[in-house]
């Protein structure tokens, strides 16, 4: 019987992974391509901002994947928590880089539009705030990731440090909400609500956060068979050294 | 359980245990501060409250090594491991005698280097309640933090970058209300949250810092 947990055996991962690497890839290239190309050279400027506006097809999505990988990572460290694939807990170490380079993203692009619009490369406004926050949680993970030999003890620490970690990073959210008012303007992106980006940059900003989702999926598959390769080398190394 | 809190306290009192190494620290923050910001008086007034908040918990940051690397160097944790008292109490205890050998004196000396700064006398009070209720808060997060860092040699490096970040609600609430009260704004509002920190954390991360010693002792 067909089962999501086949896929926590190394072996069957690796073999999938492999199948789907080049189509996640392939389709993450063409969406970034497209989706920038279209956004940077085929939509029109805005009124009040210029072509400066056209930074919110690397700096949304990039936000967005920021958020979304510490939620894997969460999700990804339970699952190790509770049933103890060692695969999953290799996918949560494989995507804390990436969702860090995601977060600087957003914190860079964000800088380098809010220096021409809000006259300030940095503002301690809520969401910025939050973003760099959430940017030490990364480094801590990934530290501690680093500096812990044995594996599985890693995984364990680093599983607990995620699972606490959201929750302060949660807390932290809102109490740098309650600290100060912000400057950011609302959410650009909501299924909720009647205003939305206009039509021009909504249809390509799409296409650039299929991109980037797909880009995020490709880098954690391809680091994650990478880890599970580098352990079982050194795996392979120690049985030589033995004899 | 009084035994593993008294043999706690009397380590950290005796030479070598490092007691008044974070008073000696707060005091010696508080004295830079001037000498980086300037002389002058009315700016000293605005960021008081703020520099006394971000003195003490580094202050308390830098005692949180001891809490169980001792203990883990001489294979004394192993056996208050294997104790019949649960290593949630433990761990409980560990940060109940942080917090009296290091947070505690650390409220206590607050409005004496609160005058080298000119708080105003209104923010005395806020000052004094905010560090009461906030560093506890302090301690058990550190003491989660110390018991990640258990295993890693010389990791007090590693213990402040993962520590840090998950000080930043109960700074943010605490230093508020501290603030609000010496410029004269109502603070109950701020503290309430920062008591809601102080005892979700003293009720919750117990379990997580007690799986995090046992995955370290394994």
């Amino acid at each position: 019987m067909a089962s999501l947990w086949e896929y926590a055996n190394p072996r069957k991962f690796i073999a999938t992974s492999d199948l789907v690497l080049p189509w996640v890839g392939g389709l993450a290239l063409v969406c970034l391509v497209v989706g920038l190309v279209w956004g940077f050279f085929f939509t029109p400027e805005d009124y009040r901002q210029g072509a400066s506006v056209k930074i919110i097809y690397l700096h949304v999505p990039a936000a967005l994947m920021a958020i979304n990988a510490w939620l894997m990572m969460l999700v990804a460290s339970l699952v190790w928590i509770v049933r103890r694939h060692h695969v999953s807990a290799l996918a949560a170490r494989a995507a804390a880089p990436v969702g860090a380079v995601m977060t600087l993203i957003a914190l860079v692009t964000g800088a380098l539009w809010g220096q021409p619009i809000w006259g300030t490369w940095w503002v301690w406004d809520p969401r910025l705030t939050s973003f760099l926050i959430l940017l030490l949680f990364y480094l801590g993970y990934i530290a501690l990731w680093a500096a812990i030999e044995n594996d599985d003890t890693a995984a364990d620490l680093t599983s607990v440090l995620c699972l606490v970690g959201s929750v302060f990073a949660l807390l932290s959210r809102y109490a740098v909400l309650f600290w100060n008012q912000g400057l950011h303007q609302g959410a650009s992106l909501s299924l909720d609500k009647e205003e939305n980006v206009a039509d021009v940059f909504y249809l390509p900003l799409l296409v650039c956060i299929a991109g980037f989702v797909l880009l995020f999926v490709a880098l954690v598959l391809l680091r994650t068979q990478t880890e599970i390769r580098a352990r079982r080398m050194r795996v392979l190394l120690a049985r030589e050294r033995m004899g | 359980m009084r035994a593993v809190l008294i043999r706690d306290l009397r380590l950290a009192m005796r030479a070598g245990g490092g007691f008044g190494l974070g008073l000696a620290f707060f005091l010696i923050v508080v004295v830079l501060v001037p000498f980086a910001v300037g002389p002058r008086a009315d700016l000293h007034q605005v960021i008081a409250p703020g520099i006394l908040w971000l003195g003490a918990l580094l202050a308390c940051l830098l005692s949180l090594d001891r809490v169980f690397a001792l203990d883990h160097e001489d294979g004394s944790l192993d056996l208050l491991a294997t104790a019949p008292l649960p290593m949630e109490a433990l761990v409980s205890l560990k940060a109940l005698a942080h917090w009296l050998t290091t947070g505690l004196p650390l409220v206590l000396a607050a409005p004496f280097l609160a005058v080298l700064l000119n708080l105003p006398i209104d923010g005395y009070a806020p000052l004094l309640i905010s560090l009461a209720l906030g560093t506890p808060a302090l301690s058990v997060i550190g003491t989660f933090g110390a018991a990640l860092t258990v295993g890693v040699k010389r990791g007090g490096l590693l213990l402040s970058l993962l520590v840090l970040p998950l000080y930043v609600p109960t700074l943010i609430f605490g230093a508020e209300a501290a603030r609000r009260g010496a410029e004269g704004l109502g603070y109950a509002m701020p503290l309430a949250m920062l008591a809601g920190i102080t005892c979700g954390t003293i009720a919750l991360l117990p379990f997580a810092s007690a799986a995090v010693v046992r995955v370290n002792l394994r």
